[in-house]
């Protein structure tokens, strides 16, 4: 076993020991750790967004390449800066109006055509199939889709006969689909967990694997 | 005690004991790690085949669309998609639609100068994070260098060598959207639905699941999901580096792997145990 | 003047720039593809400044939570860490051997790491204390989970076609699930996205 020497390692052996401590029960130590990590990334957030985005797409275009157009983008997002003062915080409204029109209507014809064209044409049968294995699975495929969404329609109640059964079916598969996500998730909940132990046994006291 | 009262006690037992047992139960293998062989899965062996064939100076865009909050699921993965890139000759590009994904990937670039003495603008291109979101990824199609003007360092990207060839995604060979969240599928909305690129998905186990409809419609070419995916594809690279007579070896993913495994036993036996207790406590009422 | 100022100015914006950018798409003519062009640089540029908001918000909370003694003390250490992480990058850089990217490697990921490792604890107890087999329903689910868990393992390569196995349950009957779902989703999404553009849709804009 080494402890580690290094003034880094014992830093972040320290942080990770105060936020386990909530395991316990929440503490003040555990509070100023998570202080400390909001106002980080809030700090952290500010420079590479200014370095990395703000001053190529921004200041560049306007005041050094003098492409006076750029005015209005950089008056519209100083308008953000309204949210600071009650009576016309309104004005952020303006700059989130643009964002939202650019998104909603780029959105509209991409959405459409990913999700629901794509998605509805890999899901229709078409034979021939290779096997016997290809064609089970293809109708799984087409039975699956056709009863969840059958499940998710509730504009039709759901006792009529015909429906009911396909929306059983439908609840079926969507129990099978939460096991599987259910599964990879406990998977994914342990790794962070192994990682930050990882780190405690094999940077911060050196005690390497046998 | 009966069999019965011992298992219905045991199934209401005081948390901090379940914390114990996990602690212990995670500990112990990863100082005494088991050394379970890996095995490439079918969706991990599509990424890999797919980026270890292309040609060489063929490009890659490596997207960190990760935080810290999923590090050590998907930070593996782009340490070693970065280095097979490297070692195969592609060339990454590397970028961020998340401010926190641009210090993970500067570190997993890092590691690549030193392990393989990759050179900046050379060997590989770090653009760092941009705001827009879907926007960006529209605007990649168009022109990379009009969305990126300059590198995560500052240098302008029309004076990269490396992306002096490098338009926009016909200049792409696949972009690999790395992610704990939907991310990947605005990749699919935007860069493959309106240009047609090639797009994979490195995800946490949470969200691997919600992906599969994506890859058989066509419309991700395989996807990496979780730590078991970043341990076999450490495990890959492991081995070309062992061909390639390079030393320095990651085994950070196959290690913590091994504890996982274990980890996941215990939350069955967990399961089960909970159940017997309920059961028969049922019964005696 | 209010209303017109508070709302319809954002909603008639929405409309308008909504209609041009869904149209555009389907006409190939030069000046659709400068208008598509424009917008994305437009977008960009705002984006980059709607971080001010984050900044402003986070600034206006912990400085009014400075005057109450119990908060005091985590609101000082709050904005203390921004402006000495904000000053170190702006003074010192960002490069791979600068002061903040240390601070980044060395407390910003432990600190965000730490915190979500601790769900592996709370999902271990609720698996243990919570999670109960009450019907058909459930045990499909339980049953599912047990293989998945199972096949995920390192262990799980040991045994015959477990890999095969996990991955079609994963390729057929969990892709039929969440394809239902997700065609539901891209409705949702199409429907919501012509609600904000028309101004049906205005929680935005205070309702």
């Amino acid at each position: 076993m080494h402890i580690s020497t290094n003034l880094w390692i014992w830093i972040q052996a320290l942080l990770t020991l105060a936020i386990f401590t909530f395991l316990y029960k929440d503490n003040p130590l555990f509070r100023m750790a998570e202080h400390l990590f909001v106002g980080l990334a809030t700090g952290y957030g500010l420079v590479v967004v200014y370095k990395n985005a703000f001053y190529p797409n921004v200041w560049v275009p306007l005041f050094q390449e003098k492409q006076f157009i750029f005015i209005i983008p950089f008056v519209l997002g100083l308008l953000y800066l309204t949210s600071a003062f009650p009576k016309i915080s309104y004005m952020i409204r303006w700059p989130m109006a643009v964002l939202l029109g650019i998104g909603s209507g780029l959105s509209i014809p991409l959405t459409i055509q990913t999700y629901i064209i794509e998605q509805s044409k890999s899901s229709i049968l078409r034979p021939p199939y290779p096997d016997l294995i290809s064609w089970i699975n293809a109708l799984i495929l087409f039975v699956g889709v056709v009863s969840v969404l059958v499940y998710f329609y509730f504009s039709i109640p759901h006792d009529r006969p015909g429906v009911k059964q396909i929306s059983k079916v439908g609840l079926f598969l969507l129990m099978l689909g939460f096991g599987a996500s259910f599964g990879y998730t406990v998977m994914a909940r342990f790794s962070l967990l192994v990682g930050r132990l990882d780190f405690l046994l094999n940077k911060w006291l050196g005690i390497r694997p046998f | 005690m009966s069999v019965r009262d011992f298992f219905i006690k045991l199934s209401k037992i005081d948390r901090k004991y379940i914390y114990l047992v996990i602690l212990i139960g995670l500990i112990i293998p990863l100082i005494f790690p088991p050394r379970f062989p890996q095995k490439m899965s079918p969706q991990v062996k599509r990424v890999f085949e797919y980026i270890d064939t292309l040609p060489k100076g063929s490009y890659v865009i490596l997207s960190a669309d990760y935080d810290p909050s999923v590090a050590p699921e998907v930070h593996p993965m782009y340490k070693a998609v970065v280095k097979h890139c490297i070692l195969r000759g592609v060339i990454p590009i590397g970028m961020t639609l998340g401010v926190q994904g641009a210090g993970l990937a500067l570190d997993a670039f890092t590691e690549a100068e030193r392990v393989l003495e990759a050179r900046r603008d050379t060997d590989y291109v770090f653009l760092g994070y941009q705001a827009g979101g879907a926007v960006v990824i529209l605007g990649l199609g168009e022109d990379i260098k009009s969305v990126y003007k300059t590198d995560y360092f500052g240098t302008k990207t029309t004076d990269i060598y490396a992306l002096k060839p490098v338009k926009n995604y016909r200049d792409i060979a696949l972009v690999i959207s790395f992610s704990g969240s939907a991310l990947p599928a605005t990749w699919a909305v935007y860069a493959y639905t309106k240009y047609g690129v090639k797009v994979a998905a490195a995800v946490t186990g949470v969200s691997a699941g919600d992906f599969y409809p994506y890859i058989q419609a066509g419309q991700f070419i395989g996807m990496l999901a979780g730590m078991k995916a970043a341990a076999e594809y450490e495990d890959a690279v492991n081995r070309i580096l062992k061909e390639k007579g390079i030393g320095k070896f990651s085994t950070s993913a196959i290690r913590m792997m091994d504890a996982n495994s274990i980890g996941q036993l215990l939350i069955i036996l967990f399961i089960i145990i909970g159940n017997i207790g309920y059961f028969l406590s049922r019964r005696r009422k | 003047m209010r209303p017109l100022l508070e709302k319809k100015i954002p909603l008639a914006l929405v409309f308008i720039i909504g209609i041009i950018m869904t149209l555009q798409y389907f006409v190939p003519h030069p000046i659709s593809q400068t208008i598509y062009d424009n917008s994305l640089m437009w977008n960009r540029a705002i984006a980059s400044m709607a971080y001010i908001m984050a900044v402003v918000s986070f600034l206006r909370f912990h400085s009014r939570r400075l005057k109450d003694k119990n908060y005091a003390p985590y609101s000082l250490v709050a904005i203390l860490s921004f402006a000495a992480m904000a000053l170190i990058g702006f003074i010192g850089g960002t490069g791979s051997d600068s002061l903040f990217q240390k601070m980044y490697n060395n407390m910003m990921v432990p600190l965000q790491a730490t915190t979500f490792s601790l769900l592996a604890f709370y999902m271990s107890s609720a698996a243990y204390r919570a999670f109960r087999i009450r019907g058909v329903e459930a045990t499909v689910l339980m049953i599912t989970a047990f293989i998945i868990i199972f096949g995920t393992t390192t262990i799980g390569n040991y045994v015959p076609k477990m890999n095969e196995i996990v991955e079609w349950i994963m390729a057929v009957p969990n892709l039929a699930s969440k394809r239902g779902i997700m065609i539901g989703v891209g409705l949702g999404v199409v429907a919501t996205s012509i609600k904000i553009i028309l101004g049906i849709e205005r929680n935005w804009v205070g309702g």
